[in-house]
């Protein structure tokens, strides 16, 4: 492992355009993946997670824009490129090769009327030529490697698979080119529990083996608690809080974090609060001033004492600063954020 | 449970009849529910969760068993009593997304089935009584959503509006699908928290189904919780006990999977190891013979598993804690013998 990160995004900007004007999903993300790591998004719906995921390929779809930033690669030989510059043909050999997407829903990720092996085969014509039968060979190691079997998962339809079963084919296709860098979006979202143990164990088994570095998306905490390296917390198209998920499960530094992490039930052990954080995100096109936070959260509307939130954060947004050696928050009272998550074990 | 139950599953099978041979959704499950309180029903996909609660719904007739409500048998053939019991039993669907009609407002939504049982003179009542719902559900100012579409609405809105739909007619029993996995954790425990204060408030039971064993614990804690396998039933009693103390192996291995929000605990959880032979579910075409989650087991029995299908039972004499499961029963009757003979010596 080297010191250079394998994706360097700089103040990322992402836009869509709508009938009322561009709106700003992601208004300036900065973070570094290093070789190996894995990194969870995490917030709330609408928060920018997908948008986020998508712009690190450049798979936005046709309303969205990058009028801002730097998505920086770095490919297996030491040199650097910005994806944003780069053009079609290029990008094209990129995906797939360099970097590869699992898209949101696999229900909808796979076409309806082909059958795994055309889509797996569709997808290794169209970037290296390859003759058939070493294709055919690449398609079972994959498929081997996601814990499916390939002669049963080959010729059947989507609609034919359960579950679990279609996201593990789209994880082996994206696993085709041998991809330095993989992007899932809600990798486990609709499954049930122990289907989602089996993807998570795939994946964390995939990693050791293949050591790609990986970001994904999700909505649920414990899912970042258990597949993360390093956790970002986005907010409002923000990232507000990024470090190791030991250190921010353990002592999150954002009013926000602790509060996704206070509203989960825990499975072992009887937790002495849970609580749901007040109020929605707000709408990207009519931010509150100064912290998009502000309105929702119980810091600031105690230092504020009674007259709503505090006055600085009506007034600022704040900056993503450091707290920690690999620890950063945009909050002007991350100082002050109390966390307990106290969990009760009786009878252990 | 001295009272009477609302509803009682007595036996209940369903089989539906596919191209492919008979399909045995739902075996011999029996279910009672008490006015006012909550029953969890969790299981993995496919296990008959929401057949169970169609059945429960009155909205499929069972194969076989007794559907009863307030001790009266709800496909006997009394229209008027049926239509009470539909009445009262209101669902409330999987995906907040889908059940809703995108072409009506909120109004529109909640009026439609009050006119139609006439509980509403009119317009302007009908808005009184939408209004006081949507109250209910913590809409407000309900002014504010009783003209607006399910498109204009956030995944958490739509559902609350499909919660005070099923309250338009004063249900005893809701049945909530599953209603909450696809939204963020923050906006399901306000959900939760919600359906709790209007079954403390009204005094609406609920058959609350998921796949997470976590939020069952957390809704359902002072109720009871059936844990679905293939159609049956394998561990039944007072949620706290279930996931306190675990007994079927199953449960145990659903328990085990749920990743926590604290990495450490997870790290710890999992150097543990799986608690499944295998990850695939068999088909419901082809069950395995015996007890059908013998090929996952980890602490199956050759020859006794495999072979003979195992009923549930309750842990000991005076417990409500029942498990189908052979083995295990043993091991608590083993458990249960030395400590009677030790007390014995030293007395
Ligand atoms: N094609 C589009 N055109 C216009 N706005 C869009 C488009 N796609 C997303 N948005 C908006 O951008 C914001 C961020 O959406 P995004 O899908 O990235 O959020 P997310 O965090 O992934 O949410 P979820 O958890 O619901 O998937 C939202 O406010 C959304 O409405
Ligand atoms: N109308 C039907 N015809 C044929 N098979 C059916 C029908 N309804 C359900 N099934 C089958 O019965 C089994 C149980 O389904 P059910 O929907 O009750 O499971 P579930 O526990 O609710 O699963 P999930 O968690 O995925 O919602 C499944 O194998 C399903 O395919
Ligand atoms: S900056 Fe203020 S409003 Fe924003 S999270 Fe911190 S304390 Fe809360
Ligand atoms: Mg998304
Ligand atoms: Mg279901």
């Amino acid at each position: 492992m080297t010191d250079e990160p394998v994706l360097a995004v700089r103040d990322l900007v992402v836009e869509y355009r709508t009938p009322a004007g561009p709106v700003r999903a992601v208004r300036g993300a900065s973070f570094d993946l290093y070789e190996g790591e894995s990194l969870a998004l995490v917030g709330e719906s609408g928060c920018g997670k997908t948008t986020l995921g998508l712009a690190l390929l450049r798979l936005l779809p046709r309303l969205g824009s990058t009028p801002h930033g730097e998505v920086r690669y770095r490919r297996a030989d030491g040199s650097t490129v910005d994806l944003l510059t780069m053009r079609k043909e290029q990008l094209r050999r990129f995906r797939w090769h360099e970097a590869a997407m699992v898209f949101q829903g696999a229900m909808n990720a796979l076409n309806p009327v082909l059958r795994v092996q055309d889509q797996m085969y569709d997808t290794i014509r169209a970037h290296r030529s390859m003759s058939a039968s070493a294709a055919r060979k690449r398609c079972h190691e994959v498929l081997d490697m996601v814990r499916l079997e390939p002669r049963r998962v080959m010729p059947s339809y989507p609609h034919e698979l359960s579950g679990g079963m279609r996201q593990r084919v789209l994880i082996a296709m994206a696993l085709l080119l041998s991809p330095r860098v993989l992007v899932l979006d809600e990798p486990t979202t609709a499954l049930d529990i122990l289907t989602q143990r089996s993807i998570v164990d795939v994946l964390q088994e995939l990693r050791r083996e293949l050591g790609f570095a990986m970001v994904f998306v999700t909505h649920d905490l414990a899912l970042a608690a258990e597949l993360a390296d390093r956790v970002a917390t986005m907010y409002a198209g923000r990232i507000v809080e990024l470090g190791d998920s030991r250190d921010v499960f353990a002592a999150p530094r954002h009013p926000y974090t602790a509060g996704l992490i206070r509203a989960v039930p825990p499975a072992v052990g009887e937790a002495t609060e849970i609580s749901s954080i007040p109020g929605g995100p707000p709408s990207l096109a009519a931010l509150p001033p100064g912290c998009p936070f502000s309105v929702r959260c119980g810091l600031s509307a105690e230092v504020g004492d009674g007259d709503g939130p505090a006055g600085v954060c009506v007034q600022a947004d704040p900056e993503l600063t450091r707290t920690g050696e690999r620890h950063e928050v945009a909050c002007h009272y991350s100082d002050r954020v109390e966390f307990t998550r106290e969990v009760v074990v009786d009878g252990v | 449970m001295a009272s009477e139950p609302l509803l009682s599953l007595e036996s209940v099978s369903q089989v539906f009849t596919s191209r492919r041979g008979e399909i045995p959704a739902v075996r011999d499950v029996s279910l009672d529910l008490a006015a006012g309180t909550v029953l969890c029903l969790v299981g993995e996909s496919g296990s008959g969760k929401t057949t169970t609660a169609r059945i429960a719904a009155g909205l499929n007739r069972p194969t076989g068993g007794t559907v009863r409500f307030a001790g009266r048998d709800v496909w006997g053939g009394d229209r008027t009593a049926f239509r009470e019991f539909r009445r009262s039993v209101q669902y409330v669907h999987q995906d907040p997304y889908a059940s809703l009609n995108p072409i009506r407002t909120v109004f529109a939504t909640l009026a439609g089935p009050m006119r139609r049982h006439r509980l509403v003179a009119n317009r302007d009542e009908a808005w009184q009584k939408a209004s006081e719902l949507l109250e209910r559900v913590d809409l407000t100012p309900p002014e504010n959503f009783l003209t607006k579409y399910p498109h204009q609405l956030s995944g958490g809105q739509r559902q609350r509006v499909a919660v005070a739909r099923a309250l338009t007619l004063g249900p005893k029993l809701i049945i909530a699908d599953e209603s909450t996995s696809m939204l963020d954790v923050s906006i399901r425990i306000s959900l939760l928290a919600m359906l709790s204060r209007l079954s403390t408030d009204l005094g609406v039971a609920f058959l609350f189904i998921t796949h997470d064993l976590a939020l069952a614990k957390y809704f359902g804690r002072d109720g009871d919780i059936a844990v679905m396998y293939l159609g049956r039933v394998v561990e039944y009693g007072p949620t706290r006990e279930v996931i306190g103390t675990p007994r079927h192996p199953y449960t145990r291995a659903l328990l085990a999977a749920i990743p926590e929000p604290d990495p450490e605990l997870n790290a710890r959880k999992r150097s543990a190891g799986s608690l499944l032979r295998s990850m695939d579910t068999p088909s419901l075409l082809r069950l395995p013979t015996g007890c059908t989650f013998h090929p996952r087991c980890p602490s199956w029995v050759e020859g006794e598993c495999d072979v003979s299908v195992p009923r549930l039972e309750a842990l000991d004499a005076d417990a409500r804690h029942e498990v189908a499961c052979p083995p295990v029963l043993r091991q608590e009757a083993d458990a249960a013998v030395p400590a009677l003979s030790e007390q014995d010596g030293t007395g």
